[in-house]
């Protein structure tokens, strides 16, 4: 986490303080939502950009966020705010030749992120296509991730599961007018949920479909809701913003597999540190044939497809 | 003090007028309250009110947005012959022009606002205040253009009608450096909102460097045809003379801008359709549909034809000086341009999405509303400005006189 030195937060908050007494005056006009106008709003409101916060106003945003969780859901959370290690840069394989499109990794996807329940926002989602058609290249119009076979995997089709592709050259960072989308220096582009203005620019930036806005608050059941939260990552969102796939940030950043790895039946998912020659998805890399989805673009993704057998 | 007795002078003259000017700002009134409610029920109820999702993450209000901002840009089409080739006829209404421009910015950042999910995180966008992804993010370099241009034109036509008021000539040297900086200012507005649609590699159909002269060019043929109707309905029901040569050599640009509009149209059509990679599934989509999905074909071919008829019309010189003819002309230009900027630059380029989605979008009734209601701020705005600028630009007092520089250039054609 970046921190910079306190006199430049007090001149950057005397700024701000002084010329948005106008603004201040809209937000009142905004909680129109009928919502009560309290401190932490106001506190909500001028919150700095969390790549400055020092760890002081780590920790008041942390009490804020508590308090809040804890009377919307009535539990007690954790929320984590581990910083990247330089020795990492996360990359993810993924077996086309195991994939049986079961979609258990979408669903361990939603319960550890905390994502909407109603309306429901997946982060991943399983494209099927027949195999004829990924021969040469995958265009994602042959493909369609609404089939429903009741047993899986029907014969003849490949699966192709998508999520965000952690691009070194994110195109969605680059859209962001307000810098509230960003790539960490362990390779995980993140979010800044209570800076996103909700523009939606990354959204017709992304060339992987990975992004999700929030069209109305979302809606998680007290007891489905996963209580080990980290800053940029599963903590709850609110209507508004734009969220994406974090590479389960508070379990990685920890060292433990993403949900997504951890669940698959068959072993199609692959992940590990590219900095540590001996790391999994090294050996993968130097092993298989692997590809990226639309390298064309120039996005670079840390996300490597490839066939370990063809079925 | 001046300031003082001229602000009230304007504001009298807001508030006064004949009972078809209260009746029309009453009727501009229920516009924005409808569309006050509209957004209410946005705000409340969450965006999912829209019929946007995440397979068509923008929709009206971003199609409208980028005809707007074009409309804002085409003031340079007064701009040009009235103050680089000092042509009278069109330099007397050129603070019209500015007029048009400055509600039409009104309603582009309005409709930008209303798409938002957190308005009021937009200083988060602002530079010192917040952080702004400059100069890599499109919409954040918009931001700061536009606004720019909003202020710009503000100065200009208060200036302007300040020193009418006062009765002495403007100072040249501050008038005429705003005056060129407007010119290169608009081109910038409009070139930067292509910017924001054409440097998207994620999507095809907009990532052609085309896009930005297609939107000047169509800026220019849409401008143009919406002054030239407001000035008609503004001469009929105000005491203004605006003269029928100016209004016809306005079509006249306009029918030579529409020209080139149309050829860069085809250099779009032939290269899309004639290399016929995967990509030209986007236009396929627009001109013949996909699937079940046919709504928007008859927009395409309805708004394409609007477009060529409209030309082949308006290059007679007699039917484009008779007044009848021309409404219809520029009525046809401005559906034509709406429809290709509008609905054919947004929907067209989300679908089908990234990953092959065909998403059937309508705008939902809230989206209407919400519509409605900027277009009756716009309209509102237009009216304000125009009200108090018409006594003082265009009403010559014994004692006082009309700014003006240089006299009996107005053979120049």
């Amino acid at each position: 986490m970046k921190i910079i030195p306190e006199h430049a937060i007090d001149r950057r908050t005397f700024i701000k303080g002084a010329g948005i007494a106008t603004a201040a005056l809209a937000v009142g006009g905004c909680s129109a939502a009928g919502k009560v106008f309290d401190s932490d709003l106001l506190a909500k409101f001028f919150q700095t950009h969390l790549r400055e916060i020092t760890p002081e106003e780590f920790e008041k945003i942390e009490a804020r966020l508590l308090k809040k969780y804890k009377k919307e859901y009535g539990r007690n959370f954790v929320l984590g705010n581990e910083p990247p290690n330089p020795d990492v840069l996360f990359g993810y394989g993924l077996d086309l030749g195991r994939c049986i499109g079961c979609r258990r990794c979408v669903y361990a996807c939603v319960a550890e992120n905390n994502q909407s329940r109603t309306p429901s926002i997946h982060w991943i989602r399983v494209f099927e296509f027949e195999s004829k058609d990924v021969t040469r290249s995958i265009n994602f119009e042959n493909g369609t991730p609404f089939y429903n076979h009741g047993l899986q995997p029907a014969e003849g089709m490949v699966y192709l599961p998508i999520a965000c592709q952690q691009c070194e050259n994110p195109p969605c960072v680059m859209a962001c007018p307000t810098q509230a989308t960003w790539k960490e220096p362990d390779g995980i582009t993140v979010i800044d949920y209570d800076w996103c203005i909700g523009c939606r620019y990354c959204m017709a930036a992304c060339p992987y479909g990975a992004r999700y806005f929030n069209w109305v608050e979302p809606e998680i059941p007290a007891d489905d809701i996963n209580p080990n939260l980290h800053l940029l990552g599963n903590r709850p969102r609110q209507h508004g913003v734009v969220e994406k796939c974090t590479f389960c940030i508070q379990r990685t950043r920890q060292g433990r597999y993403p949900a997504c790895v951890e669940v698959c039946p068959v072993g199609a998912r692959k992940f590990g540190n590219m900095l540590d020659p001996d790391s999994e998805i090294r050996q993968l890399l130097k092993r298989k044939r692997t590809f990226v989805l639309k390298a064309e673009i120039g996005t670079d993704p840390k996300f490597f497809y490839f066939y370990s057998f063809y079925g | 003090m001046k300031i003082i007795q001229f602000s009230t002078f304007c504001f009298k003259e807001i508030i006064r007028g004949k009972k078809t000017y209260y009746a029309w700002m009453a009727f501009l009134s229920i516009l924005i309250f409808i569309g006050v409610a509209g957004y209410y029920q946005q705000a409340v109820h969450g965006h999912i009110v829209s019929n946007m999702s995440d397979a068509m993450p923008w929709g009206i209000f971003i199609g409208t947005y980028a005809f707007l901002v074009g409309v804002a840009a085409a003031a340079v089409a007064l701009a040009v012959p009235g103050y680089v080739y000092h042509w009278e006829p069109i330099k007397e209404i050129v603070i019209l022009g500015e007029i048009i421009a400055i509600s039409a910015v009104v309603m582009a950042l309005l409709n930008v606002t209303a798409d938002l999910g957190h308005p009021e995180r937009i200083w988060h966008a602002m530079p010192i205040l917040g952080k702004p992804n400059l100069p890599l993010s499109m919409i954040a370099v918009n931001i700061v253009v536009l606004n720019g241009y909003l202020v710009l034109n503000l100065v200009i036509v208060t200036y302007f009608l300040y020193c009418s008021f006062i009765g002495r000539p403007y100072n040249k040297k501050i008038f005429m450096a705003l005056m060129y900086t407007s010119i290169p200012g608009a081109i910038s507005i409009h070139a930067v909102t292509a910017f924001i649609f054409n440097v998207l590699p994620a999507r095809p159909y907009w990532h052609s460097a085309i896009l930005v002269p297609r939107f000047i060019s169509t800026a220019l043929c849409a401008g143009p045809a919406i002054m030239i109707l407001a000035f008609k309905v503004l001469r009929k029901v105000a005491d203004i003379d605006i003269k029928d040569k100016a209004l016809f050599k306005i079509a006249e640009i306009m029918v030579v801008v529409l020209f080139i509009n149309l050829l860069l149209f085809l250099a779009e059509i032939v290269t899309e359709f004639r290399s016929a990679t995967v990509h030209t599934i986007h236009i396929k989509f627009y001109f013949s549909g996909l699937g079940d999905e046919m709504k928007i074909v008859r927009w395409a071919w309805f708004g394409s034809a609007c477009n060529v008829l409209a030309f082949f019309m308006l290059l007679v010189p007699k039917i484009r000086k008779n007044h009848i003819t021309l409404n219809i002309g520029c009525l046809m230009v401005i559906a034509g341009v709406f429809i290709e900027k509008g609905i054919g630059l947004v929907l067209p380029g989300l679908t089908p999405g990234t990953l092959g989605e065909v998403y059937s979008y309508d705008p939902s009734i809230v989206e209407v509303m919400i519509s409605i209601g900027i277009v009756g701020v716009g309209a509102f705005v237009f009216t304000v400005f125009s009200k108090a600028a018409v006594p003082l630009a265009f009403q010559k007092r014994p004692d006082q006189k009309r700014p003006k520089e240089i006299e009996g250039q107005e053979q120049i054609q």
